[in-house]
């Protein structure tokens, strides 16, 4: 019985120790794909999904206040980080009552014309609407799309087309 | 209209009787192109010196039998055969060809003729010959301004082209289209307008604002286009003959991808207003405006039937972008388009039975057409990039602009004009002095 309990002790810890080995081959494993996949995200670029995540053609209306939002192909839906830069400008807006703006709305080059050019009214509406819930009022936006017609990315890759999809907000006093 | 009144035609129109004669079918891609032989316009030489002294043109006879040969070779359904080869001389063949002798150099049709100079007008007269058959099948006389000789080859091959295939021709036209200068990123676009072989280019603005998407009037010479003129993007209404220029409707925001009626009195367009793009028209006589669409999604593109009754137009109202028809007062929307991918630029061919589109799927851009159901759709040609289809005015022929990549520098961008059989064949580049986009086909000049 003593025998065969420390047969089965050991044989516990035996699988114990398998399991533990297991995970962290497991968690090593992981750790492999996560860095492969980290490392294959930055050759893509700086996107998520297809949203323009970077920073190098952002510009900005004063010290940390973001000049420009992204959007997905075909999207005017603005993302979390959309919705951060406007409500810093809201804020800057705020602070800097007589300033008023110009939201100018693009899109890539991958689209019709025309509907490039309602497309790029939308996005800057979308960006209007969230700034104006943040307390701007409607008569300090003008809305300009320019539709494909003024990309800042000249290049015919998939992350040119995030930077141009595209809301800025340019000053305009 | 001006142009129009300057040239003073007269339609001398021999009767023909009708043989079995020879005749090209064009509903088919034309593989076996019909030989035919341009004999050089013969000339007296004190007509020949008359016009060398005007026109700076040695022989204005070759010039002009020149242009029916670039047309008809264009055209992809005739094979102009060179003239080295022609046993004839021009003089003789304008009175009674020896059909022998231009049947031993293969060719089918022979086109001969003479021009002259009476009472400073240009004088033409041209036959256009079955040389099998040995008969005549067109003669024709008329009269114009020296300085319309260029249109003069394009009115004889629309005769040609006409009796051959039994349909009218599209080479006295024109093309207003936008010329593109300088980087991707600041691009300079100017309105431009030339005759359809490319000849007689001019600029109409100078390229200080934006501009978009001209479109001619089917019934005069006026066109409407886009312009970001003081930064508003607006829908503006120009006379090419006079240059002037207003703003079409008093909006209080965006509008674009304007079209004219088929009878040329109304203009139809988006307005952009909270994100929301719809279509309105407004009659250029009484400045009544009319909203068609009710939609919160974008709905542009518009174009009318050639009947007036019916409008297609690009909405995204299923979740993308699609071709919709409904009745000229916005009523009975129908979604046309099922096929997979993405539907832009509708436009209504002047015959009424099929509407031109773009389409974008899996990353390449096709123009293509459908019936009017969306039944029946075919695809011409796929590329990189390519849209806006406009048809010639027989609505045989698509005329389109084509863009293409840049490489990782953004080098290497270009916009050309190319023009496409409605059969899927004879694809051409139509060259222009610059880059070029937004190409629409005007009617004929001469009818």
């Amino acid at each position: 019985m003593k025998k065969s309990r420390i047969r089965n002790i050991d044989q516990g810890a035996i699988m114990k120790l398998n399991k533990i080995l297991k995970n962290t081959l497991l968690i090593v494993f992981a750790c492999f794909a996560l860095s492969a996949c980290a490392t294959s995200k930055k050759t893509t670029g700086q996107m998520q999904g297809d949203v323009y995540t970077g920073t190098d053609t952002v510009e900005y209306l004063a010290s940390g206040v973001p000049d420009r939002v992204f959007f997905a192909t075909n999207e005017s839906v603005l993302t979390t980080a959309s919705r951060e830069t406007l409500r810093k400008q809201a804020a800057y807006l705020r602070k800097n009552s007589k300033i008023t703006i110009v939201l100018e709305g693009h899109a890539d080059e991958r689209g019709t014309r025309e509907y490039n050019l309602a497309l790029g009214e939308r996005r800057a509406n979308a960006a209007k609407d969230y700034l104006m819930t943040y307390g701007i009022s409607s008569d300090r936006i003008s809305v300009l799309s320019y539709g494909k017609e003024r990309p800042v990315d000249s290049g015919s890759n998939p992350l040119a087309w995030s930077k141009n999809r595209r809301s800025v907000t340019v000053k305009a006093n | 209209m001006k142009i129009l009144s300057h040239i003073i035609i007269f339609l001398i129109l021999f009767p023909i009787k009708s043989y079995g004669l020879i005749e090209v079918d064009i509903t088919r891609g034309n593989l076996n192109p019909l030989p035919i032989a341009v004999s050089p316009l013969s000339i007296d030489e004190n007509s020949r010196k008359d016009f060398e002294k005007i026109l700076k043109k040695r022989n204005i006879g070759d010039e002009i039998s020149k242009i029916i040969e670039v047309n008809l070779k264009t055209s992809g359904l005739f094979n102009p055969l060179d003239k080295d080869a022609f046993l004839q001389a021009p003089d003789i063949a304008n009175l009674k060809p020896r059909f022998e002798d231009w049947n031993l150099i293969k060719a089918q049709a022979l086109i001969t003729g003479k021009v002259s100079y009476v009472e400073e007008k240009l004088r033409v007269e041209f036959r256009l010959w079955d040389v099998l058959a040995g008969k005549e099948m067109v003669a024709l006389a008329f009269t114009t301004v020296p300085n319309n000789w260029r249109r003069v080859g394009h009115i004889i091959t629309d005769k040609v082209y006409q009796r051959l295939t039994g349909e009218k021709g599209y080479f006295d036209t024109r093309i207003i289209y936008v010329a593109e200068e300088g980087p991707k990123t600041k691009r300079i676009k100017k309105l431009a307008i030339m005759d359809q072989d490319g000849a007689n280019n001019k600029f109409l603005t100078l390229g200080n604002e934006l501009v978009l998407t001209p479109r001619f009037n089917p019934t005069s010479q006026m066109v409407t286009y886009l312009s970001y003129f003081r930064n508003l993007p607006r829908v503006y209404l120009l006379d090419i003959e006079t240059g002037m220029q207003e703003v079409v409707g008093d909006f209080p925001g965006m509008t674009f991808a304007p079209r004219f009626s088929p009878d040329g009195k109304k203009i139809i367009m988006s307005f952009a207003k909270d994100g929301n793009s719809e279509i309105y028209t407004m009659d250029l006589e009484n400045r009544i405006v009319e909203k068609i669409t009710n939609h919160p999604s974008i709905d542009t593109s518009p174009s009318f039937s050639p009947d007036g009754k019916f409008i297609c137009f690009n909405s995204d109202r299923s979740g993308y972008q699609q071709i919709y028809v409904m009745k000229s007062d916005g009523s009975s929307v129908k979604r046309i388009s099922f096929g997979k991918g993405l539907y832009g630029t509708p436009v209504w061919s002047p015959r009424g039975d099929l509407i031109a589109f773009t389409k974008l799927h899996k990353g390449k851009f096709y123009i293509g057409v459908m019936r009017t159901d969306g039944s029946g759709e075919r695809l011409l040609t796929e590329n990189f990039y390519q849209e806006a289809p406009s048809w010639s005015p027989n609505g045989r022929v698509l005329i389109f602009y084509r863009e293409t990549k840049t490489d990782d520098k953004g080098e290497g961008f270009s916009a050309k004009l190319w023009s496409i059989d409605l059969t899927g064949y004879n694809e051409r580049m139509v060259k222009t002095p610059t880059d070029a986009s937004d190409p629409s086909w005007s009617s004929l000049l001469s009818n």
